[in-house]
């Protein structure tokens, strides 16, 4: 579904990214791990087309399109979702007209006939319970006045309203505490298809043991220094990111 | 990668048409020969044009304001204009039976059918051509009644001791220089008179359009809503794509006595000049109401997307105990444009209250400049005031302005205000992009947004216009 072969990228003058490979396949659930400034937002932001990095290198593949040569909405509209790790307020536009204009513009990017707001009443009824909320929420504006904790069950509640094929999630567990870390998590895995895919970018393992992960990477100096299975988030939890970095230094 | 916001190309303004009519036009030039001129062919009564020639011989010492409005513009050459011009028909304008075809087409194409069956359910229309009005819509059913609503010049034929009893009673002919360049050379506009205890069954609008070339517009609109009367008027502006800018110096009146509520909504679309700056509108305007009787209310609403500048400040005095005054406006300036708009809320009576709400949009190289005075006066005990007043800028060459003036002289009035500056970030694009909206339409959703307080208080039918003319003109501001 995703393959992300030698790329690089930076960030003004600085280069964060420094070749970067993975490949994600569909029906899998990936980590990306590693310490503060290691990279991971950037490569999330630089897979959504981030504006404010350039790409320097190597190539992204998805679903065998060329990626990088997508505008942004495109791209959402291909079914790649980022849940930010950082929503934007969008003052005096409700929630529900955001999400049902999101909901159609990548509806009718699909050729499919946008939905009203009667039947978009119904999906949302039933998506709302995914991340247990009550209608209340969808006449806020847009993370206006929400709370940390509130805007990262409205990225979830839009991931599970736009059913994204490729689903990036920007440390979406930092400033959660343990219920509403238990609800996104329960939301995201619910959403788990055969078909579909999720790269979960966090800096601590305790999500992890929510969102079981098939493959963990860790990144450091804007490279992947050492990928496995679930077990290595364990590891780095127990012994910290430096040993992985005396490892990579000592090869 | 890098998509900065930045440069923008004005968007083909839709309304830039001409219509091609043979016009009958006064002479160049300004004198009492051209007032006694424009006065005669409106066959109008001895005292109304000894008021314009007052009203003329104290313009003659008034100068053109530069100093304090935060605009940019080279003196106007008065003698150089005309001051009236009116489609030459064979019938007499007025009645809308037998309107020449050209001008019922030019407002087929402006979105404004002129025969009462096409029309907007509920919305009666005057519509004014350069000098004169074209016809009235709905005027027989409104006239069962009691309401008033025909042209400015009907009503002084009329009704003239009404139009005489509140001409000037709001703003005086001496109030400002292009007040008084209005009450000199004033053509047409509409007159609306709602009486005691009557509440207006429909909206009411009037829909200016200047044509002729070098001749500007200088219409009058006065309404006067009785004792627990109430009325909800709009105004809707357009004008041809010309190279030379045109002159448009109108003047209002609100007049609301005991327990009456106006409502006066406009949405400005004024040619606004082309990507370099030349031609369009100046927008030169003074509109004011009087809340002169207790617990009346008046509310101005407006949407200023046009003009290549704009100069107004729609005001209330607030004289009535417990009488409210509002003001909620949206102006938006791109390419070149330059707006200093605003208001003023004058507290007389107790217990006055008044809201002011101010969202200016600045894009390309547009100069945005919010001006607001609120003055509570020794009598005013218990007056409040609340001002909103929010800047958003698009792109890095345009500009943001707020000029507050509060003067408060006494000490149990409450006034507060709240300002703020915001800049439509990348990051809310991205945001809105990465759920698949494309850049115009996410600026434009951002910038609904945060209109939002104001558009609500339109008409409905005038909140969707609104968004769209919004999404027009901002439409390109973003590289």
């Amino acid at each position: 579904m995703l393959e992300i072969r030698g790329l690089r990228a930076n960030a003004g003058d600085k280069e964060i990214l420094r070749g970067i490979d993975l490949t994600v396949r569909a029906g899998e659930v990936h980590a990306v791990m590693g310490p503060n400034g290691s990279g991971k937002s950037t490569l999330a932001q630089v897979i959504a087309g981030h504006p404010a990095y350039a790409v320097t290198g190597g190539e992204v593949l998805y679903e065998g399109r060329d990626l990088l040569d997508m505008e942004p909405e495109e791209r959402a509209q291909a079914g790649v979702f980022l849940a930010f790790q950082y929503p934007v307020e969008i003052p005096g536009i409700s929630n529900a007209y955001f999400l049902r204009a999101a909901y159609n513009e990548i509806r009718k990017a699909r050729g499919l006939e946008e939905v009203d707001s009667m039947d978009f009443l119904d999906l949302l009824e039933e998506k709302l319970r995914l991340v247990e909320w009550g209608p209340e929420i969808m006449s806020r504006a847009v993370n206006s006045g929400f709370s940390g904790g509130e805007k990262k069950r409205n990225e979830i509640l839009q991931m599970a309203i736009l059913e994204p094929k490729l689903a990036i999630l920007d440390e979406t567990d930092s400033g959660l505490d343990i219920d509403a870390l238990r609800i996104v998590a329960g939301g995201v895995n619910a959403l788990r298809r055969p078909n579909n895919a999720t790269v979960v970018v966090t800096h601590y393992q305790r999500l992890l043991n929510y969102i079981v992960p098939d493959r963990v990477h860790v990144l450091s100096g804007g490279r992947i220094v050492k990928s496995g299975g679930k077990e290595l988030a364990l590891q780095l939890e127990e012994r910290g990111y430096e040993w992985i970095e005396e490892e990579v230094a000592a090869s | 990668m890098s998509s900065p916001v930045e440069t923008l190309v004005n968007k083909e303004y839709k309304y830039g048409f001409v219509t091609d009519i043979e016009s009958d036009v006064a002479p160049r030039g300004l004198n009492e020969d051209i007032i006694r001129l424009i006065s005669a062919k409106k066959t109008e009564p001895e005292w109304l044009l000894k008021w314009r020639l007052k009203a003329f011989r104290g313009w003659l010492k008034m100068t053109e304001p530069h100093s304090w409005p935060n605009i940019r513009y080279n003196p106007i050459d008065y003698q150089s204009l005309r001051y009236y011009a009116a489609p030459k028909t064979k019938m007499p304008l007025g009645s809308l039976d037998d309107v020449d075809p050209k001008l019922l087409e030019t407002y087929q194409k402006l979105g404004i059918p002129l025969s009462e069956q096409k029309l907007l359910a509920g919305v009666a229309v005057d519509a004014i051509f350069d000098s004169v009005s074209v016809g009235t819509t709905y005027k027989a059913k409104l006239a069962e009644v009691g309401i008033i609503f025909c042209s400015f010049g009907e009503a002084v034929r009329e009704h003239p001791d009404l139009v005489r009893k509140y001409l000037g009673s709001v703003v005086p002919a001496s109030d400002n220089f292009f007040a008084a360049l209005n009450a000199a050379v004033f053509s047409d506009g509409s007159f609306v008179f709602v009486p005691r205890g009557v509440q207006c069954p429909m909206e009411l609008s009037t829909y200016f359009r200047i044509n002729a070339a070098e001749t500007g517009q200088f219409e009058r609109t006065l309404i006067v809503a009785e004792e627990g009367a109430s009325v909800s008027y709009l105004e809707g502006c357009t004008a041809p794509r010309r190279d030379e800018n045109q002159l448009h110096a109108a003047v209002v009146e609100l007049v609301a006595l005991e327990g009456a509520t106006i409502k006066y909504s406009t949405v400005q679309n004024w040619y606004a000049g082309d990507a370099e700056g030349r031609g369009g509108i100046y927008n030169f305007v003074t509109k004011r109401g009087k809340c002169a009787g207790a617990n009346s209310k008046i509310s101005w609403t407006q949407v200023e997307t046009g003009s290549a500048i704009t100069w107004k400040y729609p005001s209330v005095i607030l004289q009535g105990d417990n009488s409210v005054g509002e003001f909620y406006s949206v102006a938006v300036v791109n390419g070149k444009q330059q707006a200093d708009t605003g208001t003023k809320m004058i507290h007389m009576g107790k217990n006055t209250r008044s809201t002011i709400v101010s969202k200016g949009i600045s894009a390309g190289q547009g100069q945005n400049s919010y001006r607001g005075l609120v003055k509570v006066l020794p009598k005013a005990a218990g007056a409040r005031n609340y001002t909103q007043c929010d800047s958003m800028l698009i792109g890095n060459r345009c500009g943001a302005h707020t000029f507050p003036y509060i003067e408060v002289q006494n000490s149990t009035a409450a006034v507060e205000h709240e300002a703020s500056t915001s800049k439509i970030g990348e990051d809310q694009i991205f945001y809105l992009k990465q759920r698949g909206l494309n850049t115009e339409n996410a600026i434009s959703m951002i910038v609904n947004g945060f209109c939002k307080e104001v558009f609500k208080e339109l008409p409905m039918e005038f909140a969707v216009e609104a968004q769209k003319l919004l999404g027009v003109t901002l439409e390109g501001s973003v590289g």
